[in-house]
C-alpha cells in the first residue's frame, strides 16, 4: 500500500501540540485515504451484518426448488444456490458468522495473551522463559494446521471453531504484548513510577498497559483479518459455522460443487470476504503509519 | 558459529518438549471418553476396551505422555484407526507430492515477490511502486481457497486449458505433473509472494539510502550495476531467510489447496483424517509440520550467521 505522508503545510506543530495524542491519531488516520476506505467498507460490513433481518430480501435458509442455481436476475441479485436460497440474502447473513468469529477470537486472543504478556515482560524471569517457550512451541505449529485440528478435536461448530482460532492466534499477542512492556518497563516515568511506591500491578496495568495500546490495536486489527480468513477456511473444510445457517466458508465449499451451472455461487461469498479482509488490513496499515510517529 | 549453534539446539529442547505437550493434550479435548469418540459408530464393547488398551487410555495421563513419548522417538506415530496403517509410513507416502507442489509454490513466490519488491522499491512513488503495492495487499488480503476455485473456473471450466484437479506425479509425466500442480502452487505462492515483496520493497529501500550504494553512484556505475550487484546482495539476505520461515503458511495454505485441487498430498492428508476421525493421523501430521518448522527455523538462523560476516564474530 502507497504510504500516505501528512502534508507539512496542513497542521502547526503548534496545534499539533494542543492535541490530545487520541485526537491526533484519529487526524492523522483520516488523511490516509487507504483506511478511510477500509474504515467505511468495514462500517457497511458491520452494518449489513447487524442489519440483515431487516434489509436481506428473503429468508436465508428459504429452499425454492422452483429457482434452483439461478443466475443473477433482478429478482435475486446474486442469484440463486444449489437449493434455490437466495445468495445475497444468505451473503448477508453469512457477514455475521464472519465478523463474530473474527472479533470473538481476537477477543480471546486478547483476554489471554495481554494479561500473561504483560507478566512475562514485566516480571521477567522463570515466568517469562517458561511462557516464551510455551509461545515459541505454539509458533511452531502452523496457525490454520493447528486451528484444524483444534476444531477437530474440539467438534465442529462456529463457538469450537472461535476458540480454536483464539488460541492460535494467542501466542502472537502474547509475544508482541511482552516484547514492548520489555521496550516501555525501562522509560523514565516507569521508574517514576516505581520510586513513588505504586505496586507491581497498577505500575502494569495503570502505567506501560496504556503506552502499548497502539500496537496492540494494529496487530489486533490485522488479526481479526486473520481470524475471518481462519473461520471462514475452517467453515470451507465444514469445521465451523454447521449447515444450514449461512457463513462464507461454507457457501464456498457447496459452491465448488457447482462451479460449471453457477458460477456465481462462488464469486460472491469469496469476494464479500476479500474485501472484508482487504478493509481491515487497509485499516491496520492506516492504524500503524497513524500511531507509530516513526513511520511518518 | 560452534557456541552459537550449540546454544539453538540447547535452546530447541524446551520448545520441543511443549510441542509434544501441546500435541498430546490435543486428544485430551475430546469431549467426553475419548475411546468411545474414537470408536465412532462402533459401539461394540470389545473394540471400545480394545481402543482403550491400545492408546493405552486406561492409564493415568502422565503414563500415557510418557508412553507416546516413547513411540515418538522411536518413529511411532501410532496407527491409523481408519487405513490400519503406520502414521509415519502415511505421512511419508504422502510428503512427496506436497514437497513437490511446496518447491514450485516457493519459486513462484521468491520470482514474483522479490521481483515485484525490487521494482517497487526502485520506482518507488511511480506507478509501479502502487501496483506493486495494490498486488501485495490483494495477495494478503485474498482467501487462498477462493482464488483457487476462480482459478479452476477461469483455466479449467472457461478456457479448459489445465486439469481442475487430480495429481499426476513427477516421474509419471513431467509435463501433466507441471499442468496438474501449476495452479495450486501459484495459489500457494501467490500469499507468501505478497509478503516477500513488502519485506523485499522495505530492505531495498533501506540499502538503497545507504552510503555504499550513494558512493558506488557517484564512481558512475550503471544503475543496473548499482541495483543488482551491489544493493541486492545486501537487501536480499534476510529476505530469503524469511522465506524459509513462510514454511508455516506454506502447510497452511496446503490444506486447503490440495482439498481444492484434490492433490494427494500431506494437507488433504490432515483434512481426510479430521472427518474419519483418525485423531493419530492430526497428531502425526502437526507434530512433523511443527517438527520441520522448528528445524527450519534453526537453519534459516545458520544461515543468516554464515551469510553476514558481521554477526559471525
Amino acid at each position: 500500500m502507497a504510504e500516505a505522508v501528512l502534508p507539512a503545510s496542513r497542521t502547526s506543530p503548534q496545534a499539533e501540540a494542543g492535541e490530545s495524542p487520541t485526537a491526533r491519531a484519529l487526524r492523522r488516520l483520516f488523511h490516509r485515504k487507504g483506511a478511510v476506505v477500509g474504515l467505511i467498507v468495514l462500517a457497511l460490513f458491520i452494518a449489513v451484518a447487524v442489519l440483515a433481518p431487516l434489509i436481506a430480501p428473503y429468508d436465508p435458509n428459504a429452499q425454492t426448488w422452483t429457482a434452483v442455481r439461478r443466475a443473477p436476475s433482478g429478482l435475486h441479485w446474486f442469484g440463486t444456490d444449489d437449493v434455490g436460497r437466495d445468495v445475497l440474502t444468505r451473503v448477508m447473513y453469512g457477514a455475521r458468522a464472519s465478523l463474530v468469529a473474527g472479533m470473538v477470537s481476537v477477543g480471546i486472543a486478547l483476554a489471554v495473551g495481554v494479561p500473561l504478556g504483560l507478566i512475562a515482560g514485566y516480571l521477567g524471569g522463570f515466568i517469562d522463559a517458561l511462557l516464551g517457550r510455551i509461545t515459541d512451541a505454539m509458533l511452531a505449529c502452523p496457525f490454520l494446521i493447528l486451528a484444524i485440528a483444534l476444531a477437530a478435536f474440539l467438534g465442529p461448530s462456529l463457538r469450537n471453531a472461535m476458540i480454536a482460532i483464539g488460541i492460535t492466534t494467542t501466542p502472537i499477542l502474547l509475544r508482541l504484548t511482552r516484547g514492548q512492556v520489555m521496550a516501555v518497563k525501562v522509560e523514565d516515568y516507569v521508574e517514576a513510577a516505581r520510586a513513588v511506591g505504586n505496586p507491581r500491578w497498577r505500575i502494569a496495568i495503570f502505567h506501560i498497559l496504556p503506552n502499548i495500546m497502539p500496537a496492540l490495536l494494529v496487530q489486533a486489527t490485522l488479526s481479526i483479518a486473520a481470524a475471518i480468513i481462519a473461520e471462514a477456511a475452517l467453515s470451507f473444510l465444514g469445521l465451523g459455522q454447521q449447515p444450514p445457517t449461512p457463513s462464507w466458508g461454507s457457501m464456498l465449499n457447496s459452491a465448488q460443487r457447482f462451479l460449471v451451472n453457477a458460477p456465481w455461487m462462488a464469486v460472491w461469498p469469496g469476494l464479500a470476504i476479500f474485501l472484508t479482509v482487504l478493509s481491515l488490513n487497509l485499516l491496520g496499515d492506516g492504524l500503524r503509519d497513524a500511531l507509530d510517529p516513526r513511520r511518518r | 558459529m560452534l557456541t552459537f549453534i550449540a546454544r539453538r539446539l540447547a535452546q530447541l529442547l524446551p520448545t520441543l518438549f511443549f510441542v509434544s505437550l501441546i500435541i498430546f493434550s490435543l486428544q485430551q479435548l475430546l469431549p467426553g471418553d475419548p475411546a468411545l469418540v474414537m470408536a465412532g459408530e462402533e459401539r461394540d464393547p470389545a473394540v471400545i476396551e480394545q481402543i482403550r488398551r491400545q492408546y493405552r487410555l486406561d492409564q493415568p495421563l502422565p503414563v500415557q505422555y510418557v508412553y507416546w513419548v516413547k513411540g515418538v522417538l522411536t518413529g511411532d506415530l501410532g496407527e491409523s484407526m481408519r487405513i490400519k496403517e503406520k502414521v509415519l509410513d502415511l505421512i511419508l507416502e504422502k510428503l512427496p507430492v506436497t514437497i513437490q507442489l511446496a518447491s514450485m509454490a516457493i519459486v513462484i513466490a521468491l520470482v514474483i515477490g522479490i521481483g515485484a519488491g525490487i521494482l517497487s522499491a526502485v520506482k518507488k512513488d511511480t506507478v509501479w511502486d502502487y501496483g506493486a503495492n495494490a498486488f501485495a495487499l490483494w495477495g494478503i488480503s485474498t482467501p487462498n481457497f477462493w482464488l483457487g476455485i476462480m482459478l479452476i473456473f477461469l483455466f479449467s471450466v472457461k478456457l479448459g486449458w489445465l486439469p481442475a484437479s487430480g495429481y499426476v506425479r513427477l516421474t509419471e509425466d513431467w509435463r501433466a505433473s507441471l499442468a496438474s500442480t501449476i495452479m495450486p502452487a501459484f495459489v500457494l505462492g501467490n500469499a507468501i509472494a505478497a509478503v516477500l515483496m513488502r519485506h523485499t520493497r522495505s530492505a531495498m529501500l533501506q540499502v538503497l539510502e545507504s552510503d555504499y550504494i550513494r558512493t558506488a553512484r557517484a564512481k558512475g556505475l550503471l544503475e543496473r550495476t548499482v541495483i543488482f550487484k551491489h544493493a541486492m546482495r545486501n537487501a536480499l539476505t534476510p529476505v530469503i531467510t524469511l522465506g524459509a520461515l513462510e514454511f508455516g503458511t506454506l502447510l497452511s495454505g496446503a490444506v486447503l489447496t490440495e482439498q481444492i485441487f484434490t492433490i494427494p498430498g500431506f494437507g488433504k492428508l490432515i483434512v481426510d483424517a479430521v472427518f474419519n476421525r483418525d485423531y493419530a493421523v492430526v497428531q502425526g501430521v502437526v507434530l512433523v509440520t511443527a517438527t520441520t518448522y522448528i528445524v527450519l527455523n534453526l537453519m534459516a538462523d545458520i544461515a543468516y550467521i554464515l551469510v553476514n560476516p558481521r554477526l559471525r564474530s
